[in-house]
C-alpha cells in the first residue's frame, strides 16, 4: 500500500501519520492498542483531531481499496463535524474516482444523507434512491437506500 | 502489495500528533503495524 505513489501523496496531503510498532514501540503499541481495541495489524484507524476513531480499516488491501477507505474516513469526520458540504463532496469524490471499490455504495449512501442533512431538501434522498437503482443494485446500501423511493 | 515505507514521514507520537492536528485541522491515520521499520 504505502510504497504506491498514490497513496504517500494521498496521505501526505490529507493526514498526520502515526505508525505504532507492535514490537519497536511495546509500551506504546499496548498503551493505544487498548485504547482503541486494536487487536490484529495492520489496523489503520482515522482519528479525528479530538482523538475519535471515525473509520477502521483492518488488513491489507489493494492501492485504490486502500485509498478508498482512507477517503471514506475523511468524509465521516467533515460529517461528523456537521460539515455536510464538504462530507457530500468527499463522497461523490469517493464514488467518481473509486466506482468499483467496496467504499463506492456506502460513500453514495452517505453522500445523500449529507446533502439532505446540509440543506434539509428531501429529494436529496429520493436523488439516492434512484441512483442505487441503476448501480450498486446488490448492495447493503442499496436496500438501506430503497425506503427513500 | 508491500508492508512498510520510508517515503511517509511517520510520526510515532500520537499524543503530538493530535496537538498538530488541532492546529491545521488534519485528521489522523494511525497505522498499527507490524511491518519492519
Amino acid at each position: 500500500m504505502y510504497p504506491d505513489p498514490k497513496v504517500v501523496r494521498y496521505i501526505t496531503e490529507h493526514l498526520e501519520p502515526v505508525r505504532v510498532h507492535v514490537r519497536d514501540q511495546k509500551d506504546e503499541y499496548k498503551r493505544l492498542s487498548e485504547r482503541y481495541n486494536a487487536q490484529w495489524t495492520p489496523t489503520i484507524l482515522i482519528v479525528d483531531s479530538d482523538g475519535a476513531e471515525r473509520h477502521r480499516i483492518e488488513g491489507f488491501l489493494p492501492t485504490d481499496e486502500f485509498l478508498s477507505q482512507v477517503e471514506l474516513g475523511l468524509a465521516k469526520v467533515a460529517f461528523q463535524r456537521q460539515n455536510f458540504a464538504e462530507a457530500e463532496r468527499l463522497y461523490r469524490e469517493l464514488v467518481e474516482k473509486f466506482p468499483s471499490t467496496d467504499a463506492a455504495p456506502e460513500a453514495l449512501y452517505w453522500a445523500g444523507v449529507s446533502k439532505y442533512k446540509g440543506t434539509g431538501d428531501g429529494s436529496a434522498l429520493g436523488a439516492t434512491a434512484k441512483a442505487f437503482r441503476e448501480r450498486y443494485q446488490d448492495t447493503t446500501w442499496a436496500k438501506k437506500a430503497s425506503v427513500w423511493g | 502489495m508491500a508492508t512498510a515505507s520510508s517515503m511517509i514521514s511517520w510520526s510515532h507520537d500520537l499524543d503530538s500528533a493530535l496537538t498538530n492536528a488541532r492546529g491545521n485541522q488534519r485528521p489522523i491515520l494511525v497505522d498499527f503495524t507490524a511491518a519492519p521499520m
